[in-house]
């Protein structure tokens, strides 16, 4: 009989061979043992096996995190505290927004993994009692050549595009890149930012002795036992072995389980709700119980549950999707469960708040796991250890590269080809087609396009922009600086939407811990990150620690810290686009040319020259630059901005014609290199289109702020001009950036 | 006229439609729960866009099922306007109230982007002021948009001026040999023969304001209400 099979596993007495199949250390085990005064069942050690992984605990990384900048008047909720994090936009609003990655769920299972990401940072959203409204996928994928990557990317996009076009939130952006070194293990990194009314935000605790405790939303089955832990170790051969640790998803259920949630949340009913996304509800009842400094009783046999003989810890350590864990006030229970049947969701009480900080599970009426809250989580009882690290010796190599060794190629038409085309910089249009970006009504970027997505808030006159960035070959080769661009980068773009950069949520995929080379990119990474979003008055307001993103083979991946960023318009009317509008407008580059090839795409796959270091990039002048483009954007001077980044000044110019169907006219500068120049990627620049008639207010302001600007040239109507040439028809750059990743995808 | 924008559960273009009839059009609009059957004395009946019952089992088959539809049904029959957008399309085809069927797109993805259409004729609420020599920049989001109907009822339909609209490239062209999505006919609206249901895979919500720097989609709405003017 498998059901007796079953529980005497259940009753099975524990020892350290245990432990270590479950992923946990020896120390832990101890400690584990001296926390409870007694050998832990089987049940409670998979308790603490998940709690204390990597992908709950954050012992490997908060010692860090603690590092990073969490402070400004608009924050409403610090980093850690609550499912996502609260920025105040003014006017009794606020915004939640939050990236979490779904990588290793994705390189077993790309559909469901990609989607069932995107549904669990939107629940971490609404279960804030927030909204969502918009958006955005950070993608890394292995080489396009490769039939693997294909597949991958192809199950990724679907992925995301089912779950969330059914969900019915646009996808408004991102960013996608493809490096050998993501072969075996893809990067899927979900962003979502949400409105709520800064009265109405709901909280995720509990609290209030006798007051009940609820499962909402699907019925709970034996997908996704042991994910957390599967995200907390590496990618091998033995992996396919995890596959039920990849959960399914069902938008349908999450578009209901958002609207009943947002329902009762509105109720002023709920205590507390907490999504359930890694380790289920042992996840959700600690935590609460935890921050509201409570214990509960657990009935496990009241859960619904999707097939019969679930066993305790099955049950704990579920991650089915599209679920909630909801404390209520004792005496509205009827309340609450009106508004879930309106919506035919499940709801079930399944146990009660205590006194006291310990979580009791019962299995029909027996008790089957004893243990204290506070022991299980972050900043409680789950451990917190300090990493050593050490610098790589390509650190050094890396810096060892010169410009001179490099020839200039006699042909520079030939490199703007390869950059229009290449899959790194060519149009995302064939990705982008399959989200929908429109519904709701709100994406004011779907025809005019800025270098961060706008997404108004109906009801003001307010917007958002939002943008996610990373470079990862930048952070490569130099993890404090590269970390620091991706910061620069992001709120460049949302500085160059017309918007005021506010704060930022991170996304940090690393490889193993263990490795001392990995971990030195990691601090890397924090120092630089800090450094910037200090300069750049952004806190960090939460976000998501990867690790383990390598694979036995390959190493690991480029560190890879994704940054989300929110930034605000207080009239959507006021944001800026990065499309030329007139021919005859004067087209002006901002910031400093410099014979700085490094770390290009030009450098790295047209020459294919993989070690060098990060570009050139100083924080101050970056700053200055940022604040310049403010004060040209509030004057009304300018007609486009557009930021300079990958591919470099051509591949910006080249973006500003394409989407204004306009061309240009400029000349090159003799006194640097014309492919560092033109291709150079040389941070802390920006190209802007001007009407004549404003030329000489964007020269004083520009000089006011004292940031370095050359004239270049002009719009043209169609074709691209360089130093008197014609390189290109616009209409044929175009063909070339817009058709090259469909091809290769569909071929 | 009061209009009626019916929720059905997985609906998700439910709130942009009530925007556009409240905010923009200023009209009267009341939401409709798919559980109930009472169609509160509304004159016209939409339903908008998104994925009803999880467009489980076939985009628009369970909805059909659902007690408002029953109610909607016996509305049209009495001569009632009912608009259908996208799945609300899929709804009123699997319904009965039009004709045709919506197919999996012939590239088998979802695909959201700004398309044209040109209306076919201005014998119809809802292209009664259109230009019909003018395309419309309107956007679409489907991956079941691929109109389809046996040749008699096309010809049919054509003699009856049931097809309102065609997609076409952005300087008006109908091209018979490509289509967008594989409609047959390029078609992406329809009408039935009593010229009172309505249905269109394109979303005219997406294109209704300055905000969102395209107000083409706004003329289908501004033709319905002119035409009902004249009527009151």
């Amino acid at each position: 009989m498998p059901t007796n099979k079953k529980s005497s596993v259940e009753n099975q007495i524990t020892d350290l061979d245990t432990a270590k199949k479950l992923g946990l250390l020896e120390s832990e085990y101890e400690h584990i043992r001296q926390i409870l005064g007694r050998v832990p069942n089987f049940t409670e050690l998979s308790i603490y096996a998940v709690m204390w992984s990597e992908h709950c605990s954050y012992k490997n990384s908060i010692t860090w995190l603690k590092k990073l900048p969490k402070d400004s008047p608009r924050m409403l909720a610090k980093a850690g505290e609550e499912n996502a994090g609260l920025v105040d936009i003014g006017d009794g609003l606020a915004c939640s927004f939050k990236i979490e990655s779904h990588n290793h769920p994705s390189a077993l299972e790309p559909y469901q993994g990609a989607a069932t990401g995107v549904g669990g940072i939107n629940r971490d959203i609404f279960t804030m009692g927030a909204r969502p409204i918009a958006q955005l996928n950070s993608l890394r994928f292995g080489n396009l050549k490769l039939d693997r990557t294909k597949w991958l990317v192809k199950g990724v996009v679907k992925g995301i595009g089912d779950y969330g076009n059914a969900f019915g939130i646009p996808t408004v952006g991102g960013e996608v890149y493809f490096d050998d070194c993501y072969n075996v293990n893809p990067l899927v990194n979900a962003f979502s930012a949400g409105i709520v009314r800064t009265d109405m935000v709901a909280k995720a605790t509990s609290y209030g002795a006798g007051n009940p405790v609820f499962i909402v939303g699907s019925a709970t089955g034996k997908d996704g036992i042991h994910g957390a832990a599967f995200a907390s170790k590496d990618i091998s051969e033995d992996s396919v072995n995890d596959l039920p640790a990849v959960q399914v998803g069902d938008p349908f259920q999450e578009k209901l389980l958002l609207e009943a949630s947002l329902e009762i949340i509105a109720t002023g009913h709920v205590i507390g709700i907490q999504d359930m996304g890694a380790a289920g509800i042992i996840c959700s009842t600690s935590e609460m119980s935890a921050k509201g400094e409570h214990g509960m009783d657990i009935w496990l046999d009241k859960v619904p549950m999707r097939q019969q003989n679930m066993v305790p810890f099955e049950l704990l350590l579920s991650e089915s999707q599209e679920r909630m864990l909801i404390v209520v006030k004792k005496g509205k229970e009827a309340e609450i469960q009106q508004i879930f049947d309106k919506w035919d969701l499940n709801c079930a009480q399944i146990g009660v708040v205590t006194t006291g900080d310990t979580l009791n599970f019962y299995m029909s009426d027996q008790l089957v796991a004893t243990v204290p809250a506070e022991s299980l989580v972050l900043g409680g009882g789950a451990p917190v250890y300090e990493r050593e690290y050490a610098e790589p010796a390509y650190f050094q190599e890396f810096k060892k590269f010169n410009i001179s060794q490099v020839q200039e190629p006699a042909d520079l038409t030939v490199v703007a080809s390869h950059l229009l085309k290449h899959p790194n910089i060519a149009s995302r249009k064939w990705i982008a087609e399959q989200y929908d970006s429109m519904v709701g009504t709100n994406n004011v970027s779907t025809n005019q396009p800025s270098d961060a997505a706008v997404v108004r808030v109906k009801g003001t006159d307010k917007a958002i922009s939002i943008t996610v960035d990373c470079n990862s070959r930048y952070v490569n080769a130099d993890p404090e600086e590269g970390c620091a661009i991706a910061v620069a980068e992001a709120a460049r773009n949302i500085v160059c939407s017309g918007a005021e950069p506010l704060a930022v949520t991170n996304c940090l995929n690393f490889g193993n811990p263990y490795n001392p080379e990995v971990y030195w990119q990691f601090v890397g990474a924090i120092k630089g990150m800090a450094k910037a979003c200090l300069k750049f008055g952004t806190p960090v307001t939460g976000g998501n620690v990867s690790f383990y993103n390598q694979s036995a083979d390959g190493g690991p991946v480029f560190p890879t810290p994704t940054i989300g960023m929110l930034g605000l318009l207080e009239n959507y009317r006021d944001k800026m686009t990065l499309d030329f509008k007139e021919t005859g407008d004067l087209v002006y580059l901002l910031g400093e040319s410099k014979d700085d090839i490094s770390s290009s795409e030009y450098l790295y796959s047209f020459h294919k020259v993989k070690a060098s270091p990060a570009p050139y990039f100083d924080l101050e002048k970056e700053y200055t630059l940022q604040q310049a483009i403010k004060s040209i954007i509030q004057q009304k001077a300018v007609n486009s901005v557009h930021d300079i980044s990958d591919g470099g000044l051509f591949i910006a110019l080249a973006e500003s014609a394409m989407a204004g169907n306009k061309g240009f006219a400029i000349q090159t500068d003799p006194r640097f290199r014309k492919d560092a120049f033109l291709f150079g990627e040389a941070q802390s620049r920006a190209v802007i289109s001007v009407h004549p008639d404003k030329q000489a207010i964007v020269e004083k302001l520009l000089a006011d702020h004292k940031v370095a600007f050359t004239m270049l040239g002009l719009v043209l109507s169609d074709e691209m001009k360089i130093d008197g040439t014609t390189w290109f028809k616009t209409a044929d750059a175009r063909e070339m950036h817009e058709h090259e990743l469909g091809a290769i995808l569909e071929g | 006229m009061k209009f009626g924008v019916v929720i059905f559960p997985g609906s998700n273009c439910d709130e942009d439609m009530v925007h556009v009839l409240q905010d923009v059009m200023k009209q009267q609009v009341v939401k409709l729960w798919h559980k109930d059957t009472n169609l509160q004395g509304c004159d016209f009946i939409v339903l908008p866009g998104g994925f009803s019952y999880g467009d489980y089992l076939r985009s628009g088959a369970i909805a059909r099922f659902s007690p408002i539809m029953k109610s909607v049904i016996e509305h049209a029959a009495l001569g009632g306007y009912v608009l259908g957008i996208c799945n609300g399309f899929q709804i009123l085809t699997e319904s009965g109230l039009l004709p045709g069927a919506l197919l999996r797109n012939k590239d088998q993805k979802f695909v959201c982007k700004n398309i044209h259409i040109k209306a076919v004729h201005n014998n119809s609420l809802l292209t009664a002021t259109l230009d019909t020599t003018k395309p419309m920049k309107i956007p679409i989001a489907h991956a079941e948009g691929r109109y389809f109907a046996a040749e008699k009822v096309l010809n049919e339909m054509d003699r009856n001026g049931q097809i309102l609209f065609h997609y076409c490239d952005e300087n008006g062209v109908v091209h018979e040999d490509h289509t967008l999505n594989g409609s047959i006919r390029n078609i992406a609206g329809v009408m039935n023969d009593q010229r009172n249901v309505f249905g269109m895979m394109p979303h005219p919500e997406r294109a209704a304001e300055e905000a969102l720097g395209n107000v083409e989609g706004k003329a289908i709405f501004e033709s319905i209400l002119s035409m009902i003017a004249t009527k009151d």
